[in-house]
């Protein structure tokens, strides 16, 4: 049983007892964290709003046998921006879901915490299309399973590509085709995020490209995880 | 789980269900139940049986009410034309017991929730709007909690309360009478000089 402390991003919360939550963070140095916050619930909690969902802190923790107790929390960044425009709490969410989903506690993987860490950021800074489907193609490359977006999977073309399949994990050609067409914008789109330039795909006003890669990130990511993310259906219907 | 027979695990599954009871609280209550008086088991019983026997939520606000509709409806004292959005009968309970509201409520009976996949389809919003033109509603206060999933619903009644005429408002949040200024956090203390108001004329 011991102190310790780090750095995280709450990813989601659950009622405990009668003012308890449990707090579930990704950690630059533990990993996925469970732990308890004491009376979180009520309004005079030392606690207040810092341990909500997005809320990026740095806290003390008490190691427990089951679940860790959080002692201290303060906020690093509340991501107001955030918070204050629903479009981006349901994109933030997203991200948040699949964080929780992909992390495993005791794994520790300080590159998944700095990915959904800038992220948010750029989410805070301003309501980009391409935000959470870039972060999900990112999390697979990390995984892994990133999609191969300049080459046919079955025959290696490099031209001709008019289709993503996510059970093929990436591009397919004319003649090899299934899975969901693409248009020759959202190829551009999906290369710029995974070829090292993030920051054009970003700046990307909305379009049916960015709606195609929302779509088809969504997919790869879903398939992946084997299961619907809870976050994205609700933001479809809007 | 399931290491017990019959009747008793029942018991434990059934309790498990409710809020807030994990496994070992269930176990601990299931096995509490069992060392009672009989006269004590069956009066708890007998509570829950009544309850959902004779109350249900009211027609019109959703709140908890013993018949069509609940005592703050039927209520011709209270103010027609003014609304307090709330996510739970709790919360009308909460904000009754201020003494400063005269109007009636309406019960959302949860809150917009992406993580747990809870959209305004699922809470009592159509109900809601729908009531704004029809009790020639004048204004809305929004008393969601003022948390990420209080919020977002906020920011969603917001939208879609558009109606001519119509005032929507937000409770303000800030910083709990009797609390130290230090101890709180800073989206509390951010929010509460937002919500500032005068208190001076200054002229
Ligand atoms: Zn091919
Ligand atoms: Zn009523």
């Amino acid at each position: 049983m011991s102190l310790y402390r780090d750095q995280g991003i709450v990813l989601r919360t659950y009622k405990l007892g009668e003012a308890d939550r449990i707090v579930v963070f990704v950690t630059k140095g533990h990993g996925k964290v469970r732990a308890v916050a004491k009376g979180v619930r009520k309004t005079k909690s030392k606690f207040g709003a810092r341990l909500e969902p997005t809320s990026h802190v740095a806290v003390q923790l008490y190691e427990g046998r089951e679940l860790d107790i959080v002692t201290q929390a303060e906020t690093l960044d509340h991501f107001k921006a955030i918070r204050g425009d629903l479009e981006r709490i349901g994109a933030a969410a997203a991200m948040l879901e699949a964080v929780d989903h992909l992390s495993q506690e005791g794994e520790i993987n300080p590159q998944l915490y700095r990915m959904l860490l800038g992220a948010l950021r750029t989410l805070a800074g301003h309501n980009a299309p391409l935000v959470t489907p870039s972060f999900f193609l990112k999390l697979l490359a990390l995984e892994g399973f990133g999609m191969i977006v300049d080459e046919c999977m079955a025959c290696g073309a490099t031209t001709g590509l008019e289709a993503v399949d996510v059970d093929a994990g990436g591009t397919l050609c004319r003649e090899h085709r299934q899975g969901v067409a693409v248009s020759a914008e959202g190829l551009g789109l999906l290369r710029q995020i995974l070829g090292g330039q993030l920051g054009a795909a970003l700046n990307e006003p909305e379009s049916p490209a960015t709606h195609e890669v929302q779509a088809l990130a969504t997919n790869a990511l879903e398939h992946h995880l084997e299961r619907r993310l809870r976050s994205v259906t609700l933001l479809d219907r809007g | 789980m399931g290491v017990y027979t019959g009747p008793v695990q029942n018991l434990i599954d059934e309790l498990g269900r409710l809020p807030g009871v994990g496994p070992k609280s269930a176990q601990r209550i299931a096995f509490y139940l069992l060392k009672v008086d009989e006269v004590d088991a069956s009066r708890l019983a007998d509570a829950i049986t009544e309850v959902k026997a004779k109350v249900g939520f009211c027609d019109r606000c959703f709140n908890i009410s013993q018949g069509d509709n609940c005592e703050i409806c039927l209520d011709d004292r209270r103010d027609p034309s003014v609304i307090c959005v709330v996510e739970e009968p709790r919360d009308v309970v909460a904000v009754e017991r201020t003494q400063e509201f005269s109007g009636r409520y309406h019960v959302l009976q949860g809150a917009i929730d992406h993580l747990q996949g809870v959209g305004p389809d699922q809470l009592r919003i159509k109900e809601l709007i729908a009531r704004i033109g029809a009790e020639n509603i004048t204004e809305v206060i929004i008393c969601t909690n003022p948390n990420i999933e209080g919020e977002a619903t906020a920011l969603y009644l917001s939208r879609v309360l558009d109606a001519p005429g119509l005032t929507v408002t937000r409770i303000a949040s800030g910083l709990p009478v009797g609390g130290d200024l230090e101890y709180a956090d800073e989206l509390t203390l951010g929010r509460a000089l937002e919500g500032r108001r005068r208190i001076g004329s200054g002229e």
